[in-house]
Formats: C-alpha cells, sequence, structure tokens
C-alpha cells in the first residue's frame, strides 16, 4: 500500500524524525493562510499524488505549472494552489492520463546546506532491509545507478536490532559530512531504519535528505510503501489509503479476493496461478495478441469469485475476447466449468470465450462444455488457446 | 534417487485441524507419503481422521520421529511456525502459507543460521518425489518417475511443466517449488547444487519469473558448476514495470528484474531457454539431446 507524502511526513514525525513545519490544505484559501501562518519569506506548495517527478510534472490544464512550487507571499501561494487543486497532473511516473491533485502541502522554505539521498529497501539478495544512501540528492536513485554507481553506498539493516552506530560512522564519513551533521545522522539515521522496521515497509524513500545551515538532518521528501500482508497488524494504516489513487477494478477484485492488473491490451485472461496467468499474457503476445489484464483467481475460487472476475474482464470496454486458461490441480476441472457455466448465464458474454482445460477431471470438465450448448470455443493446449483466442479478432 | 525427501521421510502437518492443513494431508497420506500427526497448540492428545493431534512440534517430533513438516498455519503465524520446527529439530520444513509478512521471513531466515535444516517456501506448492512422497498441494498423478530435477517460483506453472514433461516422455527424480516471495527459504542455487549431485537427476528445468534477480544467479552458478544439461523459462515478459503480479516477489522495479535479463542471462550460462510456456517440456529435450 502507497501512501501521501504528508502522510508519511506525520507518521516521521510521530517517529521523532525531523521534518520540515508544513500544513494539510485543500483550498487556494487555505494554502494562502497556510503561509501566513508559516510566518517565513518562503515557502514551498507541493502537490499529493502517488508519483514521483512532481517538481518537473506539468498540469493538463496549465502546462506552465510545475507540481512542486517554492512561493514568496501569501497570494501567490493562493494563485499557485487554484491553479494545481482539482486538475491533473502529469509526471514521468503517472503516465500520460496523470493523476488528479486533491491535496496539497504547504511547507516552511528551508536554509539548506547539502542534499542526500535516503532509501530503505529489502534487499532479497542480501535478505533483509538495506539502507541506500547517495550525495546525489534530489535525483532518482535509479539514474545515480547507471551513471555513477560508485556514488551509492549501501549498509545492510539488521531486522531486529536496526542500524548499528558504526554504520553510521561509515557512512558519514564516506559522505563527508560535517561534524555536526554527523551528530545528527547518528539520531537520524537509525530512526530511519527502526520506523522501517515497526511499521512493516517495503520501501522508505527520502530523497532529498537535507542538511540544513545549522547541520541538522531533515526529510524533506517522504515516499513510502508498506507490506500489504501486515497490515493485519497495523490497522490504523488503512485509514491512510486513498482510494481515488486506486484502479476501480483492482479494488473491486482484491475485495473479492482475486489478483487482477489491467493492462492496455483487448484480450482478457482468466488463469489460476499467478505464474501460470503471466505466462498466459506472454503467450497471447507472442501470438500477435494483447493481453487485457492479468487475474489470477487462486487455487480455491469458487462460483462467486469466477462471476466476478468474468464480471471484472467484460467491464473493461476494450475487451474483444476472453481467454480462460485453467490447471485444474487441488481445484478440480469441473468445478471451474460449473462456475464458469453459471457466471455465463449470470454476467452474459458478447465477446468470443475460448477455454483451455487441464489437469483434475479434465474429461468430465471437457464434456460438461460441449454439452452445455454455449458458443465456447476449446482449446486443446497453451498454443491453441492462444491461436484461437488470437484468431477471433480478426474474424 | 532424489532430493530432499526418501524413503526415511516421516511427515508432520503443523496446522492440521485448519481445513486446507487436513484436506491436504489427507491427500499426501493417500499419495503415499508417511503423514504421522499434526500439531495444533490447544487440540493435543486429539486424533484428526487417524492423524494424532500434538500442542508443539518438540512433542510430536517425540512421539513419531518425524522429520519433516507441513505448515499450513495462518500468515501472521508462519514465521513463527517454521522457527518451532527448526527448534524441534526438524530437517526439511515445507512452508505453504501465502501472505508471510516479509520482515518476518527475514528474522525467521536468520532464526535458521546455524541450524541443521532446510526451510522451502513459503508461498509455495512444495515438494513432490514421484511415486515416493508428496509433501506440498500439487496434484501427485500429473507427475510421472523419471531423471528431470523440476524448480520453479511459480504454483501452476509448475504443473503445466510436470504434465509437459509427461508429454514429452520424460519423468521427475523430484520436483520443487521455491515460492514466490521476496524472501524464501531455499534458492535456485540451493536446489541446483542438489540436483547436479544427485545420481538420479540427468536433467534440470528452472522456471524462473520477473522480479529480483535470482535467476541471474542461478546462471552464474550454471556456468560454473553444472554439467547437467538445464533448460529455463521466465514467465512475466509482457509485464509492465512497476505492477505487482500476483506474487509478492513478481515486481519489475527500478528498470530491473525484467525477463529479457533474466532470459540474456540464462542463454549466456547455455541454458535452453523456452521462448512460449508451451514449450517447457520441448525444451528438456531439446537441452538433453544438445551434449
Amino acid at each position: 500500500m502507497k501512501i501521501h507524502e504528508y502522510q508519511g511526513k506525520q507518521l516521521l514525525a510521530a517517529a521523532k524524525i525531523a521534518v520540515p513545519r508544513g500544513f494539510v490544505v485543500e483550498s487556494a484559501e487555505g494554502a494562502a493562510q497556510a503561509f501566513r501562518d508559516l510566518g517565513g519569506q518562503i515557502a514551498v506548495v507541493k502537490s499529493q499524488i502517488h508519483a514521483g517527478g512532481r517538481g518537473k510534472g506539468r498540469f493538463k490544464e496549465h502546462p506552465d505549472q510545475g507540481g512542486v512550487v517554492l512561493v514568496k507571499s501569501a497570494e501567490e501561494a493562493a494563485q499557485n494552489a487554484s491553479r494545481m487543486l482539482g486538475k491533473t497532473l502529469v509526471t514521468k511516473q503517472t503516465g500520460p492520463a496523470g493523476k488528479t491533485v486533491n491535496v496539497l502541502l504547504v511547507e516552511e522554505g528551508l536554509k539548506i546546506a547539502r542534499e542526500l539521498y535516503l532509501g530503505v529497501v529489502v534487499d532479497r539478495g542480501a535478505g533483509g532491509p538495506v539502507l541506500i544512501m547517495s550525495s546525489e540528492g534530489g535525483t532518482e536513485i535509479e539514474e545515480v545507478a547507471a551513471h555513477s554507481p560508485e556514488k551509492i553506498l549501501r549498509e545492510p539493516i539488521d531486522a531486529g536490532y536496526g542500524l548499528f552506530a558504526y554504520q553510521v560512522t561509515k557512512l558519514a564519513y564516506k559522505l563527508g559530512l560535517p561534524p555536526n551533521a554527523i551528530k545528527s545522522a547518528h539520531k537520524f539515521l537509525p530512526q530511519v531504519a527502526r520506523f522501517f522496521i515497526d511499521n512493516d515497509c517495503s520501501l522508505t524513500e527520502i530523497n532529498p535528505l537535507v542538511i540544513t545551515e545549522a547541520g541538522d538532518l531533515m526529510a524533506l521528501d517522504a515516499k513510502m510503501t508498506f507490506d500489504d500482508n501486515a497490515m493485519f497488524r497495523h490497522k490504523p494504516f488503512e485509514a491512510l489509503r486513498d482510494l481515488s489513487e486506486e484502479d476501480d477494478s483492482e479494488i473491486r477484485a482484491a475485495s473479492a479476493g482475486l489478483s487482477y492488473v489491467k493492462l492496455d491490451g483487448n484480450i482478457g485472461c482468466l488463469v489460476n496461478g499467478a505464474g501460470l496467468a503471466m505466462s498466459t499474457m506472454d503467450l497471447i503476445k507472442l501470438h500477435g495478441g494483447e493481453p487485457a489484464n492479468f487475474l489470477d483467481v487462486g487455487g480455491g475460487a469458487n462460483v462467486d469469485q469466477v462471476t466476478e472476475a468474468f464480471r471484472i474482464i467484460l467491464s473493461d470496454k476494450h475487451v474483444r475476447a476472453v481467454l480462460v486458461n485453467i490447471f485444474g490441480g487441488i481445484m478440480k476441472c469441473d468445478t471451474i466449468v460449473t462456475a464458469l457455466l453459471g457466471a455465463y448465464e449470470k454476467v452474459g458474454f458478447n465477446v468470443p470465450l475460448v477455454v483451455r482445460l487441464e489437469g483434475t477431471n479434465v474429461e468430465v470438465a471437457r464434456k460438461m462444455l460441449a454439452e452445455s450448448g454455449r458458443p465456447i470455443i476449446a482449446a486443446t493446449d497453451l498454443t491453441d488457446a492462444a491461436k484461437k483466442v488470437v484468431a477471433t479478432l480478426s474474424a | 534417487m532424489s532430493i530432499l525427501v526418501d524413503k526415511n521421510t516421516r511427515v508432520i502437518c503443523q496446522g492440521i485441524t485448519g481445513k486446507a492443513g487436513l484436506f491436504h494431508s489427507q491427500q499426501c497420506r493417500a499419495y503415499g507419503t508417511p503423514m504421522v500427526g499434526g500439531v495444533t497448540p490447544g487440540k493435543g492428545g486429539t486424533e484428526v481422521d487417524g492423524f494424532p493431534v500434538f500442542d508443539t512440534v518438540e512433542q510430536a517430533v517425540a512421539k513419531t520421529g518425524a522429520n519433516c513438516s507441513l505448515i499450513f498455519v495462518p500468515p501472521p503465524f508462519c514465521a513463527d511456525a517454521i522457527l518451532e520446527a527448526a527448534d524441534a529439530g526438524i530437517g526439511l520444513i515445507v512452508a505453504i502459507t501465502e501472505g508471510v509478512p516479509v520482515l518476518d521471513m527475514v528474522r525467521a531466515k536468520r532464526g535458521l543460521m546455524g541450524k541443521k535444516c532446510r526451510l522451502v517456501g513459503p508461498n509455495c506448492p512444495g515438494v513432490i518425489t514421484p511415486g515416493v512422497a508428496k509433501i506440498g498441494i500439487m496434484p501427485g498423478y500429473i507427475h510421472k518417475v523419471g531423471s528431470v530435477g523440476l524448480i520453479s517460483r511459480s504454483g501452476t506453472l509448475t504443473y503445466e511443466a510436470a504434465w509437459q514433461l509427461g508429454n514429452v516422455g520424460l519423468g521427475l527424480s523430484t520436483s520443487v517449488g521455491i515460492g514466490g516471495d521476496p524472501i524464501v527459504g531455499t534458492s535456485f542455487i540451493d536446489l541446483l547444487d542438489l540436483f547436479q549431485k544427485d545420481p538420479a537427476t540427468e536433467a534440470i528445468l528452472m522456471i524462473g519469473e520477473i522480479g529480483g534477480n535470482a535467476e541471474e544467479q542461478a546462471a552464474a552458478f550454471i556456468k560454473e558448476h553444472v554439467t547437467k544439461p538445464v533448460a529455463g523459462f521466465i514467465a512475466g515478459r509482457t509485464a509492465p514495470p512497476g505492477k505487482r503480479m500476483g506474487h509478492a516477489g513478481a515486481i519489475i522495479s527500478g528498470g530491473s528484474g525484467t525477463a529479457t535479463e533474466k532470459i540474456a542471462a540464462l542463454k549466456s550460462a547455455r541454458v535452453e531457454v523456452a521462448e512460449s510456456p508451451a514449450d517447457m517440456g520441448t525444451a528438456v529435450k531439446r537441452a538433453m539431446s544438445r551434449k
């Protein structure tokens, strides 16, 4: 689960990790008031969407308006806010459709001495969380990795203890931090490591992490993602979820216990198992088609789930054919066919349906399909299925 | 012979009184696996469908001589169940549970260090040596007895591969699903090593998917240490970056973990890569006839 920058900063602040003073606003007047309340000469108005690249991003409605702007008066804050709120921000990460900005974060301007990069992720190779730092703050870490990999520093984090003091010392000297900042780093970095562990994050990224002229480390940005599997022990996080940032069909699928990802093609797929579902997409593409989705009904899907799966697939108006690929293991093929025929009746198909079944009770299941009287195209194996479904598009 | 399991394997099920735990324990027993009991705290001393139930793994091991555990406990308790099994001296731990928090697995894996046990999974279909024992949720009948070692991150795709092997007249020495999570107990490399050393295994099929770099590491290992023919397949060529494809581990992030990179790495290690998922069985045949 992803959250917004302002929510991330509230969590960091609650964990005593330094963040700039700021106000969350949803109106132009609110932005002006925030500027006055901050009481400084400058402030920063930041669009809140679940995507990076906001500073360089531009609004569809106002092509010269950036997603993050520096303002010098309350009037300027209000003016910018009115050009951002309710408007669509397009960044490198949003795709051409962009995302609607509903909330702004107005923060104090800081006297910055240096900008660094700080990120924590779970590294599969290392078998645990790793803290990543770089002197190239503000830049995307992938770019730094591509151009100057020697500038990326990594320290493994003990998932029980956190970050050890010697690790902070190592990092601080490699980064060439001034003495007062080293002191601040000894507090800041272990707190971020602890934050990552305590909250079951899968990503905590602070980019840039700034060193103020006073030598304090502070999180100028906060991007975080939580491990969905650990949400059972972080119930309050559920309230941080912004459903407007997520795809409606994906939300629907998740609540039905299905794993669904919408794609850009026109062949809907219903498969059991994630690996087989991915392979089915690959196979469609290999035979000249474009998959409309990834959909894994899981190992023990029932009639209701399969019905909902068909509804979700068919609600995508780009879908012009559907391919069902089931390898019955513990889930028997005839169970799937019963569900499929039930769903066929309830949902109402208006596009061709190709079905490939294999595994437990496949003979019974094939007979049921053949005798159903439905115009379902049966396929004998994976290749046959992909060819047949692609062929329906040109028919 | 085979890897991981043999005729001395004695299996208990942690979470045997749950619906999935009981059903699959029955299925494994029907296949011929020596299922000797189960564990559910609070239900010790009872019996379900002929399986004696114990409160702790320690008790179960003392009473039954179990040396393998099949885990079905719910995700919040899975990592602890793994550690309990290891503490009781279980040698092979197969965790089927899907949805275990990543950091739980990080800590559990560290807890296993220095212990004489192997963890397979979590979020995996398990281990099967056809004709000997099935310790998992895979349908037994599609796995023919033979000499191909199968390693996979996926469930149903593994069944597809086993079935395709049968269609081309090949069988399996052992098939192992290593699981689709970012942190798993047993890696491709661990199993490549075991299969390379196993006299009953003549060829290896490894099925990977997008995300992480386990396949790249496996390719490097194959180059150095594997002399048996290896075929491979990578799922998720068409998956878009940043989207998690069902498995927690199947995600292309920051431009790494793509199928293209993995396929290139495997090919450079002389692995016969199946271009299509329909081609896994024949790819093994090609690898074996190549020499």
